[in-house]
C-alpha cells in the first residue's frame, strides 16, 4: 500500500519522443493531411509550448500523445514505450474544463482518483483536498460546477489533471476562453505548480506572447500541411512577467518568423 | 407560504362559485353534481374503504408496470444508442409505438392475458416502455464527446464509461423521458379500466365507470378529483426530487 506521502512526493522521470508522425482525416472534402512527419523531443521536467495559426495539427498532435487518437503513420513514445491509448502518466486538461456537472468539485476529482488503484476511499479524499489547495479552491470543494468562474473551472480541471499524478500535463488551449486578468493569475500558477511538482508539460495555444511567457522551448507550427517550422529556446528567469519587455522580443522575434513562414511565399508569387 | 394561500383561496373560490351556480338553478345539478355532493361521496368512499382499495389497486398496477418499462426501458435504449443495428430495428419500432395510444393494446391484451392483472400491466408497459426508450437514446446522443474523452484520459474504460459518464450526463433527458413515460401509462390504465371489467380488481377507472352507468356524477367527478390528485401526488414525489437535484447541480434553474 502506498501511503498520502509517498502518493504527494512520488515524481517519477518522464520524457516524450514524437517520431514521424503524420495523420490524415478523410472528410467529404477530401483527404486533409493534419500532420506530416512530424519529429519532436520533449525532455522531462521540460515545459513544452506549440504555437502556430490555427487548423496546423497543433491539437491533434497532442490528442495523438495523449493517445485519444491514433497516428495515420509514426509513433508516439513515452518513456521509451509507444503509446497505445490514454494513460494514466498523461493526464490532459481541455480548452473547455470538460469538468462533469452531475458532480460537485471534489466529486470530479476524485472521479479520476477513483481509478487509481493502491489508495483507499479516505486516502484518495485527502490527495483530492491537496491538489484543490493547490489550485487555491479548498473552500470549494462542495460547489456545483455551473456556480464556479471560468478560470475556476479551469484550476479545478487543472487540479483534476494533476489529481492521479501524472508524469506529464497535456494542455490544449487551456487559457484561451478566459478574460485577461484571470489568464495572467494562471500564467503564474501555473508556472508555479510546474516547478512544485515537477511535471513535463507540453502546451498547445495559437497565442505566441503566451507561449513565450510559459515555455522552456517554443515549436512553431504551421499549416497545410500540419509541420514543425521552426524551435525557439526561450532563456528567460522565471517566474516570468507576460508584460516584460524582454519577452515582448521574444515574441517578435517569433511573430517574424511565423510571417515569413506564412506569407513569405506568397509575396514571392505575387513579385 | 404565500404561494400556498394564493393556491388555497383560488381553489375554494372555485369550489364556492360552481356550488352557487349549481344551487341558484344556473347549471342543472343533473349535468354537474355540486360540490357538496362531491365531497360528501367522497367522504363516504372514504369510510367504507371503496376508495383505498380502488386507489391501492390501481397504483399498485401503475407501479409495478411502470417499473417494468423503466428495467426494460433503461438498457434497451442505451444499447439503442450504441449500435446502429438497434436504432435501425428497435429505434423505429419505439418511434412508432410511441405515438400509438396504448389505450388501443386493450382488445389484444384481452386477448392475450384475459381479464387479468396481467393484461392491465402490459397495457402501463406499452404506455411506459416507449418512451423511456427514446429519452434515454436522445440523451446518450447528447451527451458531449468531451466528457468520454476527459473520462478516457482519467482511465475510464467500456462499461465503467457507461455507467459513470455517459448515464449520468444524460441524466436529465432520462429524467423527462421517465416523466413522460409515467404520464402515459398513467393515462393508459385510466383508459383500460374504465374500457374494460378486470374480474381481480377493482380499480380507480372502474369506480369511475360505474358511477357513470348509475348516472352518479357525484362519484364520476370525485373519482377525477382523486385522479387528479394522485397524479400531483406522483409528480411531487417521484420526480420533483430528481428535478430540484438536475437544476441545483447542472444550473439550470432560472433565479
Amino acid at each position: 500500500m502506498m501511503t498520502v506521502e509517498q502518493e504527494l512526493s512520488n515524481v517519477p522521470p518522464q520524457k516524450l519522443a514524437v517520431e514521424n508522425v503524420s495523420k490524415q482525416f478523410r472528410t467529404r472534402h477530401g483527404v486533409v493531411q493534419a500532420l506530416q512527419n512530424v519529429s519532436l523531443q520533449v525532455r522531462e521536467g521540460e515545459f513544452v509550448c506549440l504555437v502556430g495559426p490555427s487548423g496546423c495539427g497543433k491539437s491533434t498532435l497532442l490528442a495523438i500523445i495523449a493517445g485519444l487518437e491514433t497516428p495515420t503513420s509514426g509513433q508516439v513514445l513515452a518513456d521509451g514505450k509507444p503509446v497505445t491509448g490514454p494513460g494514466r502518466d498523461r493526464m490532459v486538461m481541455f480548452q473547455e474544463s470538460a469538468l462533469f456537472p452531475w458532480l460537485d468539485v471534489l466529486g470530479n476529482l476524485m472521479f479520476a482518483l477513483q481509478l487509481k488503484p493502491n489508495l483507499n476511499r479516505k486516502e484518495r479524499r485527502e490527495v483530492a483536498q491537496f491538489y484543490l489547495k493547490l489550485v487555491g479552491l479548498e473552500r470549494f470543494a462542495h460547489a456545483n460546477i455551473h456556480e464556479l468562474s471560468g478560470g475556476m473551472k479551469q484550476r479545478v480541471a487543472l487540479a483534476r489533471a494533476l489529481a492521479p499524478n501524472p508524469r506529464v500535463l497535456l494542455m490544449d488551449e487551456p487559457f484561451a476562453a478566459l478574460d485577461a486578468l484571470t489568464r495572467e493569475q494562471l500564467y503564474g500558477d501555473i508556472q508555479e505548480i510546474w516547478q512544485k511538482r515537477k511535471k513535463t508539460i507540453v502546451f498547445v495555444t495559437h497565442n505566441v506572447r503566451e507561449a513565450v511567457c510559459l515555455g522552456d522551448r517554443v515549436v512553431l507550427f504551421l499549416p497545410s500541411p500540419g509541420r514543425v517550422g521552426e524551435q525557439f529556446t526561450i532563456d528567460l528567469p522565471r517566474p516570468r512577467d507576460i508584460n516584460s519587455v524582454t519577452l515582448a522580443e521574444h515574441t517578435a522575434e517569433i511573430m517574424r518568423a511565423l510571417k515569413r513562414y506564412l506569407h513569405g511565399p506568397m509575396e514571392e508569387r505575387g513579385r | 407560504m404565500k404561494r400556498w394561500t394564493r393556491a388555497v383561496v383560488f381553489f375554494a373560490a372555485l369550489a364556492a362559485l360552481w356550488e352557487v351556480l349549481v344551487r341558484t338553478g344556473w347549471i342543472s345539478d343533473l349535468l354537474v353534481p355540486p360540490p357538496s355532493r362531491v365531497a360528501l361521496y367522497l367522504a363516504r368512499a372514504l369510510g367504507d374503504g371503496t376508495l383505498l382499495d380502488a386507489s391501492y389497486i390501481t397504483l399498485r398496477r401503475l407501479l409495478l408496470g411502470y417499473l417494468v418499462g423503466l428495467a426494460a426501458g433503461l438498457p434497451l435504449g442505451l444499447l439503442n444508442a450504441r449500435f446502429k443495428f438497434m436504432e435501425d430495428t428497435l429505434g423505429l419500432l419505439a418511434l412508432g409505438l410511441q405515438t400509438l395510444p396504448s389505450v388501443c393494446w386493450v382488445p389484444l391484451a384481452l386477448l392475450w392475458f384475459g381479464q387479468t392483472e396481467n393484461a392491465m400491466f402490459f397495457i402501463v408497459i406499452m404506455g411506459s416502455v416507449w418512451s423511456v426508450i427514446l429519452a434515454t437514446d436522445a440523451g446518450v446522443r447528447h451527451v458531449s464527446p468531451i466528457y468520454i474523452r476527459a473520462a478516457r484520459t482519467m482511465g475510464s474504460r467500456g462499461l465503467h464509461t457507461w455507467l459513470k459518464v455517459i448515464l449520468p450526463a444524460s441524466l436529465p433527458f432520462i429524467v423527462s423521458g421517465m416523466k413522460q413515460g409515467w404520464a402515459f401509462a398513467w393515462r393508459s390504465l385510466m383508459a383500460a379500466e374504465i374500457y374494460v371489467t378486470i374480474l381481480t380488481g377493482f380499480g380507480l377507472g372502474h369506480l369511475l365507470h360505474y358511477g357513470r352507468e348509475q348516472h352518479a356524477m357525484e362519484q364520476v367527478v370525485g373519482i377525477m378529483l382523486v385522479i387528479i390528485f394522485i397524479g400531483l401526488l406522483a409528480d411531487k414525489i417521484l420526480f420533483t426530487p430528481w428535478e430540484r437535484f438536475l437544476h441545483r447541480r447542472w444550473g439550470t434553474e432560472k433565479t
